[in-house]
């Protein structure tokens, strides 16, 4: 049985020490959010400028100055603060960061991400993504162990345009969780009832370290 | 006493904006944009602008409205998703889009509104952004980014008073404060125009010497573009 996506963002959930603080890109990572326990007492920081983020408002609490880096209406809990863009990138380029969770198109056994742009048929932008992998203290990147086209998006070298080099720590997929580490996967976790062919990474660059 | 900056309306604040402007627009997504200046920009219709902003809109609103009029050629920003105006225009050409880490871009804009003329990150190393920079390796490789300027800031904060001391609600403040350093003529619009001294010295959080026009402003729709509630969440 693969991971669920819950089941993913609870292997991402594993990787944070307590007292932590811990910055959530768009997609697959916001669901990390609803993953965490309180007795984690993890900081939730979000680029736009607000650390200390706790889940959603009521209906009768929302603020539209409230938000997250999705845009996403959100809640602060006390201990909270607010701060521009420059304090808040200062912030992850500065390494105060401990954890940055961002999902990606592919990753490579030499820790590059690629997660920006589709050269001639997608630009979204990096938005704060190249500070974040570049700041962070860990990098952890969740996506689909496998393309469209079932083609695995863990390889050698990346062919997409680059977020970041030699940034990525840990790559969460439906499979496993590895660590990325000398130019290897260093599989860790692997989902109940696979075996290590199915995730299609060439020998060479993959290494059980169960 | 200082002196008062305070203007009717935004029609008197961007008399002076003209075709080809460069604006700095503050904002993350359509989280504490101009409204008022924005309407104003749309309602004069000046071309060929310049801008810098985070997202430039977002479908049809915001900055997008302007996007629709065609009046925009030239856009810094990090983020193009969600804009389909924006998209469409970069990939037919019709605008031209600089992409710009977010922490690159709110801090190239501070560079310019504090006299740094350029500064050394590692942000972007080994990518498309650091085509044609100069690379310098400190503890690790970085490359050169330079100060981002520009004629004109349109800001909105929820209080300011006479003098631009401004104080931003929540997570409004975004890039407001380091557009309005940046700029040569800094707009701001508030949804209360308070009296000197309501807005106590300690919590300013944007001093008014970086302000040159503030006006009251109205008819804020303040949108949501996502809105998620605790019991949506839930079920």
């Amino acid at each position: 049985m693969s991971w669920t996506k819950d089941e993913m963002a609870d292997v991402v959930v594993s990787c944070f020490e307590p007292g932590s603080s811990v910055n959530l890109g768009i997609g697959m990572p916001t669901r990390v959010a609803q993953r965490i326990k309180p007795e984690q007492d993890l900081m939730i920081h979000s680029e736009n400028g607000v650390l200390g983020v706790s889940g959603r408002p009521s209906s009768d609490e929302v603020s539209p100055t409230l938000i997250n880096a999705g845009k996403e209406t959100v809640q602060i809990a006390p201990g909270a603060s607010f701060f521009d863009s420059s304090l808040s990138f200062g912030m992850i380029r500065g390494g105060h960061l401990d954890y940055c969770v961002l999902g990606g198109m592919q990753v490579d056994a030499q820790g590059n991400l690629a997660n920006w742009m589709i050269p001639g048929k997608k630009v979204t932008g990096m938005g704060g993504a190249m500070d974040l992998v570049n700041g962070a203290r860990e990098l952890i990147v969740m996506l689909s162990h496998f393309s469209k086209n079932g083609e695995c998006k863990l390889l050698r070298e990346c062919d997409l345009p680059l977020t970041g080099k030699e940034v990525v720590d840990k790559v969460v997929t439906e499979l496993a969780l590895f660590q990325v580490k000398k130019g290897k996967f260093l599989l860790e976790k692997l989902a109940p009832g696979h075996k290590i062919e199915d995730l299609k990474i060439d020998e060479d660059i993959l290494e059980d370290m169960r | 006493m200082p002196q008062s900056k305070v203007v009717a309306d935004a029609g008197a604040a961007l008399a002076d904006v003209k075709d080809g402007a460069v604006i700095m627009s503050g904002g993350f997504g359509l989280c504490g944009i101009a409204e008022n200046c924005i309407d104003e920009l749309l309602a004069k219709n000046v071309k060929n602008l310049t801008v810098i902003s985070n997202n430039v809109g977002n479908s049809g609103r915001g900055l997008a409205k302007l996007l629709k009029q065609k009046q925009i050629v030239k856009a810094y920003c990090s983020y193009v998703g969600g804009n389909p105006d924006l998209e469409e225009q970069m990939l037919s050409k019709q605008v031209e889009v600089e992409l710009v880490p977010q922490g690159t871009l709110s801090e190239r804009i501070r560079a310019a509104g504090l006299g740094i003329r350029a500064f050394y990150t590692p942000t972007g190393y080994g990518t498309l952004v650091a085509e044609g920079k100069e690379v310098k390796t400190f503890d690790r490789p970085c490359i050169l980014e330079e100060a981002l300027h520009a004629d004109f800031a349109i800001i909105k904060a929820q209080k300011g008073d006479s003098y631009g001391n401004l104080w931003f609600k929540e997570s409004a403040r975004n890039f407001s404060p380091m557009m309005a350093m940046a700029a040569k003529v800094t707009i701001v619009e508030v949804e209360e125009l308070v009296e000197l001294g309501e807005i106590p010295a300690e919590d300013v959080h944007l001093p008014g010497i970086f302000v040159q026009k503030i006006f009251q402003g109205g008819n804020y729709k303040n949108d949501i573009e996502f809105l998620i509630t605790s019991e949506e969440d839930n079920s």
